[in-house]
């Protein structure tokens, strides 16, 4: 077999050598034209950070791609209001290209408010939308004048920077209504979660074990998420940010105005679970009785799961692992959640990570890790195969990869519908892991004709 | 395994049925034109898209694609940056040509345009001949360009421009200079009825050149080792002799009433005469397409297709009650659209709405044509439609049976009708690329499908449980 060839401009985002050399990794970059990334762009980290406020209208102003793309495509649950899981689109045709969109986007907005009664809305700008013409906040000024509702211009062109920028745009939208609602009745020891999109329920989960600790959750930012309850959010005492990507934007500017600190915290795999919650116990010092109410929710929590890890484990040890998502911080916890069912990361990458973020992948991974920043499927396909890998942890873009290499596959992101956050989570993710490397079909593929 | 949501009960999918707007697009039936493109050039054998735009583009194109035919579906884009926007996207196309180049090897790279290179104006064949005379002496694949942007039509023109563009750039020849070759453009159909439709045609002793052909590259089986570019496809060679052949077969009623397309291009430069049929859906249609393969190699039907034909009928007989007088929505692709109510009215079946996101302007005509005028009044006809008024038209008619595409799934569930799911994309049951519409089989296939739906919705609504029907 010939060896995947790589490009050379991406050849500093690639770590692939064991051995004593100084590890640098260049990252934080425009993806190079022709490589196949597998990122998307600013109008997708937009979408992803909003999606889940179910009360909302999500318009998307452009041609009728980026919004048939992203109809109802994640598991992001909302206990109440669906409105998030329909695709709404200006679907500009020429006509509109020519004179322009804006006609069309503010009959649109007021249409589909009128029909849906939406708590907000927000119109995403596509590609097209500033080359036009459109002056799409001036539309959205005059429609929240007119209905009495915020209407918020996203600028998520989708060529304007990477998916990050994608993330701040949104984070400023969500800014903006950050400050307007009743904070009278929140207590002292309260929270807002961020970067939790409550996929298959992880939000409930997670919202439980802090009601639990006696921590009041103000809003979650997005997971089920609701109009009023962003507006609360500066009512809390502090700011947990998960996926720290994307949010983070959004507690520096809460720290910033508010005054409210962040701590950053994951909850894939039981360490960084447990680790999450201690920390939140820590920031409240003064709440008698915190730190105790944390430690028999982990103490319980992990004796309920542990038994089956443990089964689980036995089948598991020795196989190894790539892990390719979108953020860094979930490499990290998913090579420490691997590693407690016996598994080891030998590839371990992702799309937006940066120089900090990498350091810290490569002391977590093994010597010979290879490790990758913003890949593509060729280089992918090399190192599982260079790395003999029995699982592959992705999105719906790497599964064929591992599926016709002909090793398992688990789907950590977004489209999922498995809850696998939290120490329930971690429990499923191990019953993922195990229903996929232990698989008989794996023994039919190996066996010769 | 999976929590049960909390979800409140005002909340659930049937609360949410959609309501129809003048100016908004909801839950669209359609896609955009570079994914019809992307299709076309992963039937090239050696083929890579390439879309002339932002990464999002091809990532969500992608994602969409490999959701229906789990294969991997790798697609280049020049990835344009915000000063490429500004100063134009040359630079950036160049760096992709020669990075496709370097990384895939490939034996054509079809380049797609997207809303915004086209936006900006970019000249793409003037950056393309740049880029080939800027390295003159190297080996370079064909580069086919398609103009694509998604504010013109949906992915189906992107799809059928993509043919087109890259048989007026490759094909040569003199028609009737390879007597025994016939070119076949199938439009959007799964990879099994392309595997059919090339049995045909062998079977009559044809070389087919069948454009694009997917069936391979986009339902292949395991890899002993990692291959870059997956394969199968129509060969370059094949797609630059089409004009040799004896004659070209395009598929799709719609199509066929459309001016300027592949087939009516390769007639007017190399003289291929243009046979433009219907989708062969059902019985007539498949009779025609035979006959048409029969007239072109000058042999008769085989006797297996015979054996097919007679096995079809004997199904249609035996089940006939099942199916006359039911009413049914149809939606997706025109061609797709007019094919079903095509065979639907054949079998009795009344198709009460037809829809489709795409807007040709040629499906009302065209299924006034196929279904008898007696159904013409009851015939819903809806172009150029999202589901909000899809939806609308089908709580209205309240049918029997809902034929079409995965999308409808969250209508046929409020409205508490069977959906038969056909065509793309099949995002929520396994074997979509494994459908079989086409041909007599085919047909047999569909029919068995509508006719246990029906069969199990009345097994299931009857208390008495019965376990013969």
């Amino acid at each position: 077999m010939r060896t995947i060839p790589l490009l050379r401009e991406r050849e500093k985002q690639i770590f692939d050598k064991a051995g004593n050399g100084t590890f640098e990794m260049a990252c934080d970059r425009h993806s190079l034209a022709g490589s196949v990334s597998q990122r998307a762009c600013v109008f997708c980290g937009s979408r992803v950070v909003l999606y889940p406020i179910a009360d909302a209208l999500h318009l998307v102003h452009g041609p009728i791609g980026c919004a048939a793309y992203t109809w109802d495509i994640r598991g992001a649950l909302s206990s109440g209001p669906q409105l998030h899981r329909m695709s709404f689109s200006t679907d500009l045709g020429e006509r509109e290209v020519i004179f322009g969109g804006e006609p069309r986007l503010y009959k649109a907005l007021c249409e589909l408010i009128a029909t849906y009664r939406p708590k907000a809305a927000f119109v995403y700008s596509t590609c097209i939308v500033g080359i036009i013409g459109d002056d799409v906040a001036a539309v959205c000024r005059r429609v929240a004048r007119e209905q009495g509702i915020p209407v918020l211009p996203v600028h998520s062109e989708g060529f304007k920077g990477t998916k990050k920028d994608g993330y701040k745009a949104a984070c400023d939208a969500l800014f903006s209504l950050v400050g307007t609602g009743d904070i009278t009745d929140i207590a002292a020891v309260s929270i807002n979660i961020l970067g939790e999109f409550n996929i298959g329920g992880e939000a409930w989960m997670i919202r439980q074990y802090y009601e639990r600790m006696g921590v009041q959750v103000v809003s979650v930012l997005t997971g089920d998420g609701r109009v009023d309850d962003v507006r609360r959010a500066h009512g809390a005492t502090l700011n947990v940010v998960q996926c720290s990507g994307a949010m983070t934007f959004l507690a520096e500017q809460m720290k910033e105005r508010y005054g409210i600190p962040y701590i950053r915290a994951s909850y894939f795999g039981i360490e960084d679970t447990a680790q999450a919650l201690y920390d939140v116990a820590a920031h409240f010092p003064d709440d008698p009785g915190i730190r105790e109410r944390t430690e028999t929710l982990v103490r319980d929590e992990v004796a309920a799961v542990m038994p089956e890890l443990r089964h689980i484990r036995g089948d598991l040890e020795g196989k190894r692992a790539a892990v390719y998502v979108g953020g860094a911080f979930k490499v990290f916890s998913l090579i420490k959640a691997l590693r407690l069912i016996g598994m080891r990361v030998v590839l371990a990458g992702s799309q937006t990570g940066n120089a900090d973020d990498y350091a810290h992948m490569r002391a977590l991974c093994d010597p010979d890790t290879v490790i990758l920043d913003d890949a593509n499927p060729l280089e992918l396909s090399r190192f599982v195969i260079e790395k003999q890998a029995d699982l592959f942890i992705g999105g719906v873009k790497e599964r064929p990869i591992a599926y016709k290499l002909g090793l398992g596959f688990c789907d950590h992101n977004h489209e999922r519908k498995t809850p696998l956050a939290g120490f329930e989570g971690m429990l499923h993710f191990a019953k993922e892991v195990h229903l996929t490397v232990t698989s008989p079909v794996w023994a039919l593929l190996r066996r010769t004709p | 395994m999976n929590p049960t949501p909390p979800i409140e009960e005002a909340y659930t999918l049937a609360a949410l049925a959609p309501v129809p707007s003048a100016s908004a697009t909801q839950n669209a039936c359609k896609l955009c034109a570079p994914l019809g493109a992307s299709l076309v050039f992963k039937g090239i054998a050696g083929g890579v898209p390439l879309l002339h735009g932002s990464q999002g583009c091809s990532t969500y194109i992608r994602r969409y694609l490999i959701s229906h035919f789990k294969e991997p579906m790798d697609i280049a884009c020049s990835n344009f940056a915000e000063q490429t926007a500004v100063f134009g996207g040359g630079a950036n196309l160049q760096l992709a040509l020669e990075n496709v180049c370097r990384q895939y090897d490939p034996a054509l790279i079809g380049v797609a345009t997207t809303c915004l290179s086209e936006t900006i104006g970019d000249d793409v064949p003037m950056f393309i001949k740049t880029f080939l005379a800027a390295t003159p002496g190297e080996p370079h694949p064909p580069i086919v360009h398609v103009s694509t942007p998604s504010y013109q039509g949906s992915h189906m023109e992107g799809f059928h421009r993509a043919v087109r563009a890259t048989l007026g750039a490759l094909a040569k020849g003199r028609a009737g200079a390879a007597p025994e070759q016939v070119n076949l453009l199938p439009g959007l159909l799964s990879p099994a009825d392309l595997r059919h439709l090339k049995e045909m045609a062998a079977a009559f002793g044809l070389q087919a050149m069948v454009l694009p052909d997917y069936s391979d590259t986009l339902d292949g089986g395991q890899w002993e080792s990692y291959q870059r570019i997956p394969a199968g496809g129509t060969p370059v060679a094949a797609i630059a002799a089409a004009g040799n052949a004896a004659a070209t077969i395009e598929l799709g009623h719609t199509l066929a009433a459309a001016g300027d397309t592949a087939a009516t291009d390769l007639h007017t430069r190399c003289g291929v005469p243009a046979l433009r049929l219907g989708l062969p859906v059902g019985i007539r249609h498949t009779d025609v397409l035979l006959q048409a393969l029969a007239d072109i190699s000058g042999r008769p039907v085989p006797a297996a297709f015979q054996a097919q034909r007679g096995r079809l009928l004997d199904t249609l007989v035996d089940g006939h009650k099942h199916v006359n007088t039911v009413r049914a929505a149809v939606f997706g692709e025109e061609d797709l659209v007019a094919g079903l109510a095509a065979f639907m009215a054949e079998i009795g079946i009344h198709p009460v709405v037809c829809a489709s996101g795409g807007a040709s302007r040629h499906l009302a005509q065209v299924l006034h044509q196929l279904v008898p005028a007696r159904q013409h009044a009851g015939m819903k006809i809806l172009e150029g439609a999202d589901f909000a008024t899809i939806e609308e038209a089908v709580a209205a008619a309240q049918p029997d049976l809902i034929v079409g595409h995965s999308k409808g799934y969250a209508m046929a569930r409020r409205l508490g009708i069977p959906l038969v799911r056909v065509g793309f994309p099949i995002h929520d049951r396994m074997g979509g690329p494994r459908l079989r519409h086409i041909g007599y089989e085919g047909a047999t296939i569909l029919f068995d499908r509508m006719a246990n739906a029906l069969i199990e919705t009345r097994q299931a609504a009857s208390p008495v449980g019965y376990t013969y029907m």
